[in-house]
């Protein structure tokens, strides 16, 4: 074998290769060892939280604890986790492989962008080691700059760099998308997975620098005492509130977006069948993008907003779901008449499509503004956004990682124990998260160290979820982390599908990708022609 | 609520109904579309499966008709809640003219609740049933939140200005109170009871209670104690402007704005005096900030209400 047709994970070999490596591939490996790290670090969190919601009274840990552990949680969880997990994975492999090319467009900035996400991952457990912080992943003030005697300062300056590490990745997937794309591959004849990923990176460089700015003018009140939220100083804590979530709104769909991306992909290829309706999928990945920055006063119905903000923010929430639901009733269609496999990928994107269903859904309640009244700070809260965070988010990227998995590592992990596991964490996230609607719907409010005891059925429903759901995310791990070395040796193409990363790469890829220069002559998911129609 | 599996909180105010209507219009809309998605994708996965290694599906690309059906329906769904939720809304933030005030301020970690007849409580509010209540609300440190999910009213308490939420309770009894912003350690801690009497019992209640003057009484002895008389005289004779008949007033301010002299304009200008300076006054009235606490802001202004316009006739003057 002459050096080019080595696989990208042999050649060249060692660890300087890896933490000085240009490879978007072996870039993207780091970040999946890196984020898998930070996840089961919230996961420790969270299973302190259930164990302690397991009884009304606050007897596992003290106030404190719980409440950094909720804190914490939600960091690691959205900063270091979730925003990275699928872009700077699964987008950081495959972008430039569905695009035709060797690499992304800055191969350097690409690397840099991983120093930071681990610059800002130090940062973020300094400040758990440091004591924690008990703001609550939104960092509201005036609690956060004159009230909390936690590490604060660190915390936000952890998800300062890391917001770098995502602009970075953003904007490289911009150019790449723009100036890379082999001859042939017009963008309609891109996969849904690259729209996706585009409608994110615009998200990412435009919202991004707002949260840092927000960051930093928190940093300013807290350790300089300039007043710019904290009223006795002449601030007002409702501006922090409004500047926060015009980023972290948009930051839930830089979560979601690309795990729409990852389905739209699966969907097609456990079908055997093109995308039902391409251009309305692709289209509405940018109108969630666009109108994903004009929602952000939704989080604020309560918060003494004018009421007629309200309206406004209400209504454009509401156009929100149409997107949405386009995007559900196309890939519920894209199976109708395919070719439809029962291997472990269709498994993982039936739950993602069942969760996010849910989740979506229930976002309406909290788009509706009476109803929002009562629901606002309670655990429905709680419930929707891990319908969509981890039903969604993590369900999607779950399905991405073992559909592309044999591409990946070229190897092929159990199949019976990839489906034993999806089902598994199908279960126990139902379990986990849909007794939280009713609680939230009796009024119990979120992040309550102790809670009334007519609320602990409901939490002992969800405590025990928790553990099916753990259990199933641990097996997974343990499974593929086995097939590294044990599972068989995955061809090319497993699946039989569609799209250069399949047909015109090895498993796993040599490290420039192709072996000769991509030319596109067919549309995306072209499976038809030529095939066997299936006439069932 | 004696259910071992409960779904309905205690429904005890004049919103209740219709917000467990609006509710289950949501949650009949949403569960329809759920069976409907899941039952078309598992049927497809059991129908469409794939019986051959190398079968491909049929070539179909999509349909024009079905995507403009797919996004109409959700949109005029999707605007009925809108209206629905927005109406409730509205009705939510519209006090009722005759609404008995109650003054409520959050602090780490306690609700402090100040009744107009001057009757103070903690970690309790009782009101009589059937009569609308309307809360002033001020907070002396962080952001917290007055939630009675019987009454399914929430609002957040703001430091640095007044909000206001009410309710009218239908049903006698006792309620939770919660605290439904994060506050800090005892955030959990921050809960109560609400009490709601009978109008007689509800009397006779604040009647037992200890008073020490009504709040306006209190207010008064503030407004001599704190000087603010000596430039605020009843004529237009001192060095500040009259407070006759001020609340609820047009004001024109030195830069030609005009504002309402509301709560938090009151507020305002005894917090920070140079914010809103009226027309025709320079601004020289000391910022209060630190003098005053909520409390004693609550009371100032409930002063300043009582205080009546001049006679009509000396105004023509």
């Amino acid at each position: 074998m002459t050096a080019e047709r080595q696989s990208y994970l042999d050649a060249p070999y060692g660890l300087k290769s890896w933490l000085l490596t240009k490879d978007h591939k072996r870039i993207a490996m780091l970040y999946l060892i890196s984020i898998t790290i930070f996840f089961a670090v919230g996961g420790l969190f969270a299973l302190g939280i259930r164990l302690e919601l397991l009884t009304p009274k606050g007897d596992f840990v003290s106030d404190d604890v719980y409440n950094k552990l909720f804190t914490l949680h939600g960091i690691v969880m959205i900063f270091f986790f979730l925003i990275p997990s699928i872009p700077a994975t699964l987008g950081n492999f495959f972008i430039p492989i569905m695009c035709g090319t060797k690499d992304l467009a800055f191969p350097r900035i690409n690397l840099l962008s991983w120093y930071l996400y681990i610059i800002g991952g130090v940062l973020g457990l300094a400040a758990i080691i440091g004591g924690g912080v008990d703001t609550g992943w939104t960092f509201y003030t005036p609690y956060s700059t004159t009230a909390s005697h936690t590490s604060v300062t660190i915390a936000a300056v952890a998800a300062f760099v890391a917001g770098f590490s995502s602009i970075l990745t953003g904007f490289n997937f911009i150019v790449t998308v723009h100036r890379m794309r082999a001859p042939g591959l017009t963008w309609f004849r891109l996969p849904l997975f690259v729209w996706a990923h585009y409608a994110t990176s615009l998200v990412m460089i435009l919202g991004t620098p707002v949260v840092a700015i927000t960051l930093v003018l928190l940093m300013c009140e807290r350790a300089l005492g300039l007043g710019i939220f904290d009223p006795k100083l002449g601030g007002d804590p409702v501006l922090f509130q409004h500047l926060f979530w015009f980023y972290s709104h948009p930051a839930v769909y830089i979560m979601i977006l690309p795990g729409m991306g990852v389905v739209s992909e699966l969907v097609s290829a456990v079908s055997r069948k093109q995308v039902f309706g391409y251009s309305f999928v692709a289209f509405s990945s940018l109108a969630i993008a666009i109108l994903g920055f004009l929602v952000w006063g939704h989080h604020l119905f309560v918060s003494s907003q004018s009421i007629y903000a309200g309206l406004v923010f209400s209504i454009i929430t509401m156009l929100v779901a149409v997107p949405s639901a386009v995007k559900t009733f196309n890939w519920a269609a894209t199976m109708y008449k395919g070719s439809v496999t029962w291997e472990s990928p269709t498994y993982w994107v039936i739950g993602f499509m069942g969760l996010f269903l849910i989740g979506g859904l229930t976002g309406l309640f909290l788009a509706t503004l009476g109803l929002d009244v009562h629901l606002t700070d309670t655990y429905f809260v709680v419930a929707h956004f891990h319908y969509i965070m981890v039903g969604g988010a993590i369900m999607a990227f779950m399905g991405g990682l073992h559909f592309y998995w044999p591409k990946m590592t070229g190897r092929m992990y159990p199949e019976s124990f990839a489906k034993a596991s999806a089902i598994l964490v199908f279960v126990g996230f139902n379990l986990t998260f849909f007794p939280q609607f009713i609680l939230g719907y009796l009024g119990m409010p979120r992040r309550y160290h102790s809670y009334p005891d007519e609320f602990q059925v409901w939490n002992v429903f969800s405590t025990g979820g928790a553990s099916i759901l753990g259990l199933g995310y641990g097996l997974c791990l343990i499974y593929l982390l086995w097939s590294l070395k044990k599972g068989a040796i995955a061809p090319a193409n497993p699946w039989g599908a569609k799209g250069l990363e399949w047909e015109k790469t090895a498993s796993p890829p040599t490290t420039f990708n192709f072996d000769e220069d991509v030319i596109v002559t067919e549309p995306a998911y072209n499976y038809a022609p030529g095939g066997k129609v299936h006439h069932g | 609520m004696s259910s071992p599996f409960p779904f309905f909180p205690v429904g005890a105010s004049s919103v209740s109904t219709e917000m467990d209507m609006l509710y289950l219009f949501i949650v009949a809309v949403c569960a329809f579309f759920t069976v409907l998605v899941a039952a078309l994708v598992v049927y497809f996965t059991l129908r469409f499966k794939r019986r051959h290694p190398t079968e491909v599906g049929a070539d179909i690309h999509g349909s024009l008709t079905l995507e403009l059906a797919w996004t109409f329906i959700p949109f005029v769904l999707s605007m009925v809640m809108f209206g629905w939720g927005a109406k409730l809304f509205f009705d939510l933030a519209t006090p009722p003219a005759n609404a008995m005030e109650i003054f409520v301020v959050g602090k780490q970690w306690m609700w402090k609740v100040q009744h107009p007849e001057g009757v103070r409580e903690i970690n309790e509010l009782h009101v009589p049933v059937g009569r609308p209540v309307r809360l002033t609300m001020g907070s002396e440190d962080v952001l917290h939140d007055f939630f009675i999910p019987a009454f399914r009213v929430k609002m957040d308490v703001v430091p640095g200005k007044l909000t206001t939420m009410w309710f009218e309770a239908t049903k006698v009894g006792t309620y939770h109170l919660f605290c439904a912003e994060y506050c800090g350690t005892k955030h959990s801690g921050m809960i109560g009871t609400v009490t709601v009497m009978t109008p007689q019992d509800y009397e006779a209640w604040l009647a037992g209670g200890r008073s020490t003057g009504t709040a306006a009484q209190n207010g008064e002895r503030l407004f001599a104690d704190l000087a603010c008389v000596t430039c605020h005289k009843p004529d237009s004779s001192g060095r500040g402007p009259s407070l006759a008949g001020v609340f609820g007033s047009k004001v024109t301010l030195t830069d030609g704005r005009t504002v309402i002299a509301d709560e938090n304009y009151l507020r305002e200008s005894i917090m920070n005096s140079q914010a809103k300076v009226v027309q025709g006054y320079q601004g020289i009235m000391p910022t209060f900030q630190g003098m005053v606490t909520e409390e004693n802001l609550m009371q100032l202004i409930a002063y300043i209400k009582t205080l009546k316009p001049a006679a009509p006739a000396e105004v023509k003057k």
